[in-house]
């Protein structure tokens, strides 16, 4: 590591305690952000000579509330505070505040900093930026490559975020219990969201995409720390951290999606999983059911399995719906629909579905499962037609690399139909 | 005289590490385990799975309460430690709860997944 590194190391991992702190004091965004910004150019001048301090965390809080208190008192003409020189030698007056911001008042801040970017009335796209701007500390061009778009378009959509979030308010008041579960949903939503984004843009382990999967990780072990003893939460992080072990399996060289039981095992990464399934182990036993446990659990099944036909498709069917029955969703039934295919075949699994086509005729995944049934069942113009309608939904160039590959194999061996058709 | 040596660091930071810095620390170390395993010095060494994984038993004098997340209290001090072999956690949580009730002292046991585990290498 460089000499810098740590500081950089330590700046980032106390991002979201000291922001969400001084977003308590100045009940202001930008006030927060510019006092944070402040006290981190302090922390790189006198780190480095001084050492780090005992608790970074507390040291750019009381830093960075001086800092734009004294702003305030300038732009006011009024006299200024000491020079920090004088105040961050101070360890007592440190240790006091460190003291002072107990457990649960660290909890809050972070919460409402989280909640503050999980505001329903913002759409999906606003939360993730906005979340990754003021919680992960990421630059505009960072979350702008992420998302594809041009930094400007980013810097409006942050900038409009933030207007919106002003303007709904934000509750400084120490919620209650009901409050805090509330929020803490929200906030687990939007984590989620910030996850998907990611793991749906990524076309390969090295891509900026993958960058928002490990912030979403972040985000919920940073929940975790503050809320142990929350089931879904845990399984939220164990859901994202089993997703994201098959990051280096999921895709060949050209970036094209490798389906789960195409993957080589041999490239998810264990510790991921490792963690996971404790964290699974750890949820289950509060027997309080969730959406993110459930579909943790399945991500689980897979990869508890060594090779694919291990994988135990009669308890992913079991959870998928105990999933239904929590959060009734065509989405869901799809889902299952797979595992029915593989413990019952395509036939039963093609039933299933069919009733789907109505609300599912706009989704992707719906005419790429069909595709890859009616192939199975050896209806291949069928198949082509199903793959056709996916291809035309795609999203990204994976999603399309993956559907031109089935048709390409389509091409290659002719089905039932086809083989019919030649005789006469 | 055998000697039980912590390893104590700030979480937050170690968990920033990309997978290639851990990966290094993770050699560096290795290299300075293996040259006290060849002359038969070494023990087990574990490395602990994230305190997010923790689960801690209290066990007072009228009652034994359950807990998420790491041991937290600094009243008391570490006196020891078991690597045991389980299922799953209520499996562990069995186990501190027969050591606990076998222990006339009140006190407390956090039970954390193992990430890496390498038997003992001392010379017997």
């Amino acid at each position: 590591m460089t000499d810098t590194a740590w500081i950089d190391l330590a700046l980032v991992s106390a991002r979201p305690q000291a922001v969400g702190a001084l977003l308590r004091y100045f009940r202001n965004l930008d006030t927060a952000e510019e006092a944070f910004q402040e006290a981190c150019i302090r922390a790189l001048k006198t780190w480095p000579k001084s050492g780090p301090p005992r608790d970074p965390a507390a040291w750019l809080i009381f830093v960075g509330r001086n800092s734009g208190i004294d702003k305030v008192r300038r732009q006011s003409r009024e006299t200024a505070l000491p020079p920090e020189e004088m105040l961050s030698d101070l360890e007592d007056q440190e240790s006091n505040l460190a003291d002072r911001l107990d457990g649960s008042q660290y909890r809050d801040d972070i919460l409402r900093l989280l909640f503050v970017c999980s505001n329903p009335a913002l759409p999906a796209t606003q939360q993730i930026a906005l979340a990754l701007r003021i919680v992960s500390g990421l630059s505009v061009k960072q979350i702008a490559r992420a998302f594809l778009v041009s930094e400007a378009a980013m810097e409006q959509r942050i900038t409009r975020a933030k207007s919106r979030v002003a303007a709904a308010g934000l509750a400084f008041e120490t919620p209650d219990v009901a409050d805090r579960a509330d929020r803490l949903a929200a906030v687990a939503t939007m984590i989620y969201l910030v996850f998907n984004e990611g793991y749906s843009a990524m076309n390969g382990p090295e891509s900026v995409s993958a960058d928002l999967c490990e912030e979403a990780i972040r985000l919920g072990r940073l929940l975790l720390e503050l809320f142990p003893a929350e089931p879904e939460i845990m399984g939220l992080t164990a859901l994202m951290t089993i997703q994201h072990s098959r990051a280096r399996a999921r895709f060949d060289a050209d970036g094209a999606v490798i389906l789960l039981e195409d993957q080589d095992r041999g490239l998810w990464n264990r510790p991921l999983i490792d963690e996971a399934l404790a964290l699974i182990d750890r949820a289950m036993r509060h027997r309080q059911p969730g959406a993110y446990q459930i579909q943790a659990a399945i991500a689980a099944l897979h990869a508890r399995a060594e090779r694919p036909e291990d994988t135990d498709w009669a308890q992913i069917d079991l959870l998928y719906q105990a999933l239904e029955r929590l959060q009734p969703s065509p989405v869901i039934t799809l889902n299952r629909a797979v595992a029915v295919s593989k413990r019952d075949g395509p036939e039963a699994a093609l039933a299933m579905i069919e009733p789907l086509a109505g609300k599912l005729s706009g989704y992707f995944y719906f005419h790429g499962l069909s595709g890859h049934l009616l192939k199975q069942l050896g209806k291949v113009r069928e198949a082509r037609v199903a793959f056709d309608h996916a291809i035309a939904l795609a999203t990204n160039a994976a999603e399309c690399a993956y559907i031109r590959m089935q048709l390409d194999k389509l091409d290659e061996e002719p089905g039932v139909e086809d083989a019919v058709v030649k005789k006469r | 005289m055998l000697y039980a040596v912590f390893c104590y660091n700030n979480e937050n930071v170690t968990s920033e590490w990309s997978k290639e810095q851990d990966d290094k620390v993770m050699r560096d170390l290795a290299a300075v385990q293996s040259k006290y395993a060849e002359a038969g010095k070494l023990g087990p060494v574990a490395r602990l799975m994230p305190t997010t994984t923790a689960t801690t038993l209290r066990h007072t004098h009228s009652e034994t309460i359950v807990t998420d997340g790491p041991f937290a209290e600094t009243k008391e001090q570490l006196l020891g430690f078991y690597v045991v072999d389980c299922a799953s956690m209520d499996e562990a949580l069995e186990f501190a709860r027969d050591l606990s009730s076998a222990n006339p002292a009140a006190g407390s046991y956090e039970i954390r997944p193992l990430a890496i585990y390498k038997p003992s290498e001392l010379a017997s």
